[in-house]
């Protein structure tokens, strides 16, 4: 789960990292109201949006006066910012963060991230802040800076005071620089983090450090003993379709194709978007309704499908194990019987009870087109839903 | 022969008293699966499917000379489960429970350093030796026992794979799902190990997905020192960046993790590329043929 990096600084604070003074808004007269209260010189405009880039696609602003603070507002409200992390469609601004100004005497990179390989937390940090540290490594891989963490005892102060000096933290801020170090490590694991990266932390002109952007994310899996982070959560920020299939538990991504998915288990799933793709279709979605599913948990599958303007034909694709397929076929039928069917169907189904569900849907008298195989199934619908759309 | 299960395997079952531990408990009994003890506390001394309950996992050892266990606990619980389960130095843990927080993986992997037990999963489908033992949640019946390993880090995706070899009469010598999540037990390189030290096993079908690098070790790993063919997949393809898809560890994440590179870097270390998954099947096929294997795989 992402959170807006005024939550992320909200709860930075209340650890103890240094923030700048700042808060919310969600509206012109509330960012207006927000600098007024702060008082300084100048005070920056941050676009609120989960997706990092927002510096350089505009979405943050220095103000010099009230006025320029309203404008600002004014123009990030409601504007649809894009940057390489949201995609071409980009997201629409709907809050903001006001912020006093600082000054900055140099930018470093911070961030604590989960790494696979060897199943640890580690500790990322470079003196090149304020640029994206893939950039960084990409570049001058050799200013990057790693401590991995060993889970028995925690984050120690030597690897702490290690990282301050290898990126060049003055020696009268290295105290202030491993309590900060400490301090978002415990940030991490008492909330499950799966990322804490502070980029840029900077050093200010009047000797302090300084978190100046802040970005969490956190273990959904986790979620269930931190309740308190799920005030966080901005429904504002998901896909309303993936929001309405989490209700229902179940696993589902908005793509921007015209072929419905619907498929038991994640790897199939996702390799079931590929065949498609691999027969010059193009999927409207990911779900994987898992193993366990009942009727109705297929039929609101179903319905989430259906629901996407831009699906033209559905493409099931099933291989039963402990889903049996008779489940799958009771679902499919019940979900068109109560919403409708206006696009092509195709339906794959294998194993556990094959020949019932075979046998429900035959009988249901839906206009229904069965494939024996995933890859016969993505070449029936891509060919009538490429058909239909007249290519 | 086949790897890390076989008809000698003695399984413990924890979280047998749950729904799905007990539905797949009957499954693997009815498979022919020598399940010998289930573990659930507070329940210890009565018997569910003519399997003994025991109230913790040392005294279910003791008693009945368990030496793998598989877990089907809740989430919150499963990372207890799996060290009571090392505690106990069983050979092998399977964990099928989905959804456990990774920070307790973390843990959990930090436990068993310098300890002998081997963990599959979490959030796998299991490990099955056709006609020997099924330990998890796959369908026992499209298997056929024969000569090709299976490693997969997907469960329908795997149970494709095994329909396609089995429709064609080529069975497997054991079909290994490691697991879908970013922290794990066993990573594709230590099942190769195992694959390739069994002689049974001809040839290999690895299947991956995108996120993290463990397919790209493994491409490393054979390159220096498999001795069979291995035939890959990796699924995920048409899959945006930075979306979770599904399992916890198939996500891009700043570029990495993509199936793009994946599959380059397989094709550089000689591994053969299923262009489809339809196709994994026939894929190997050739490859088979190019070895000579063919008939010696056909059933």
């Amino acid at each position: 789960m992402n959170i807006h990096e005024y939550q992320a600084k909200d709860i930075l604070g209340k650890y103890g990292i240094a923030v700048p003074k700042g808060m919310p808004a969600f509206s012109v007269e509330e960012a207006v109201a927000a600098a007024k209260e702060l008082g300084t010189g100048v005070v920056v405009v941050k676009a609120q949006i989960h997706a990092g880039g927002r510096g350089k696609a505009g979405g943050v602003q220095l103000a010099k006066s009230l006025d320029e603070v309203s404008s600002y507002a004014k123009e990030l409200l409601g504007k649809i910012l894009v940057t390489h992390q949201t995609g071409p469609a980009g997201k629409e601004v709907k809050r903001l963060l006001v912020e006093e100004g600082c000054q900055i005497s140099k930018e470093y990179y911070l961030s604590f991230v989960l790494d696979r390989s060897t199943s640890r937390i580690v500790m990322i940090a470079s003196e090149e802040g304020g640029t994206e540290i893939e950039e960084v490594a990409a570049k001058t891989p050799e200013k990057i800076f790693k401590e991995v963490v060993d889970p028995a005892v925690g984050l120690q102060e030597f690897q702490a005071r290690r990282l301050a000096f290898n990126i060049n933290i003055s020696p009268e801020l290295l105290g202030q620089a491993v309590k900060l170090m400490m301090t978002l490590y415990r940030v991490f694991v008492e909330n499950d983090c799966l990322t804490a990266e502070i980029n840029p932390l900077v050093a200010t002109g009047d000797g302090k450090i300084l978190a100046l952007d802040a970005k969490l994310n956190f273990d959904a899996n986790a979620l269930y003993r931190h309740k308190d982070l799920l005030l966080y959560r901005d429904l504002d920020e998901e896909d309303p379709n993936e929001v309405k299939a989490s209700e229902f538990d179940l696993s589902y991504i908005s793509l921007e194709g015209n072929i419905g998915c619907m498929v038991n288990g994640a790897g199939l799933a996702m390799a079931t978007m590929d065949i498609i793709k691999f027969y010059n279709g193009s999927p409207a979605n990911f779900l994987d309704v898992g193993g366990g599913a009942s009727a109705e948990k297929v039929t609101e599958a179903f319905k989430i499908i259906l629901a996407d303007e831009n699906v033209k034909g559905i493409f099931v694709n099933i291989f039963g194990g402990i889903m049996k397929c008779d489940i799958i076929a009771e679902g499919i039928v019940a979900a068109t019987r109560q919403v409708g069917l206006e696009v092509p169907l195709v339906v794959r189904l294998e194993g556990t009870n094959v020949i019932l569900g075979k046998k429900i849907l035959k009988e249901s008298d839906l206009n229904i087109i069965s494939a024996d195989s995933m890859a016969e199934g993505a070449e029936k619908i891509v060919a009538l839903v490429n058909g239909k759309a007249g290519y | 022969m086949s790897i890390l299960v076989n008809k000698n395997t003695k399984v413990m079952v924890q979280g047998i008293t749950g729904s799905t531990g007990l539905f797949h408990t009957k499954q693997a009994i009815e498979y022919g699966t020598n399940i010998v003890a289930g573990v659930t506390p507070n329940k210890g001394g009565t018997i569910i499917e003519g399997v003994p309950i025991f109230n913790t996992v040392r005294e279910g050892i003791q008693v009945t000379g368990a030496n793998a266990s598989v877990i089907y606990v809740p989430p919150a619980f499963a990372a207890d489960a799996i060290m009571e389960a090392v505690d106990g130095e069983l050979d092998l843990v399977v964990c099928i429970t989905e959804g456990i927080p990774v920070l307790d993986m973390v843990k959990v992997k930090r436990f068993m350093e310098g300890r002998k037990t081997r963990l599959i999963g979490p959030n796998c489908p299991g490990v099955i030796t056709p006609g020997e033992c099924k330990i998890g949640i796959m369908p026992g019946y499209i298997h056929q026992k024969g000569h090709i390993g299976i490693i997969s880090r997907s469960g329908t995706l795997t149970y494709e794979a095994v329909h396609q070899l089995s429709t064609r009469g080529i069975g497997q010598s054991t079909a290994v799902g490691i697991g879908g999540d970013p922290v794990q037990g066993m990573s594709f390189v230590d099942v190769l190990k195992e694959f390739n030290g069994d002689k049974d096993t001809y040839a290999v079908i690895m299947i991956g997905e995108i996120g993290g690098t463990a397919e790209e070790e493994a491409a490393e790993w054979i390159k220096a020192n498999m001795k069979k063919p291995v035939v890959g997949f990796i699924g995920g393809q048409t899959a945006p960046p930075g979306k979770r898809m599904g399992h916890a560890g198939a996500i891009i994440s700043g570029g990495k993790g993509t199936a793009a590179e994946k599959i380059k870097t397989l094709e550089n270390c000689g591994v053969a590329v299923a262009k489809s998954p339809a196709v994994m099947g026939e894929t190997l096929i050739s490859v088979l043929k190019e070895h000579g294997l063919l008939a010696d795989a056909v059933q």
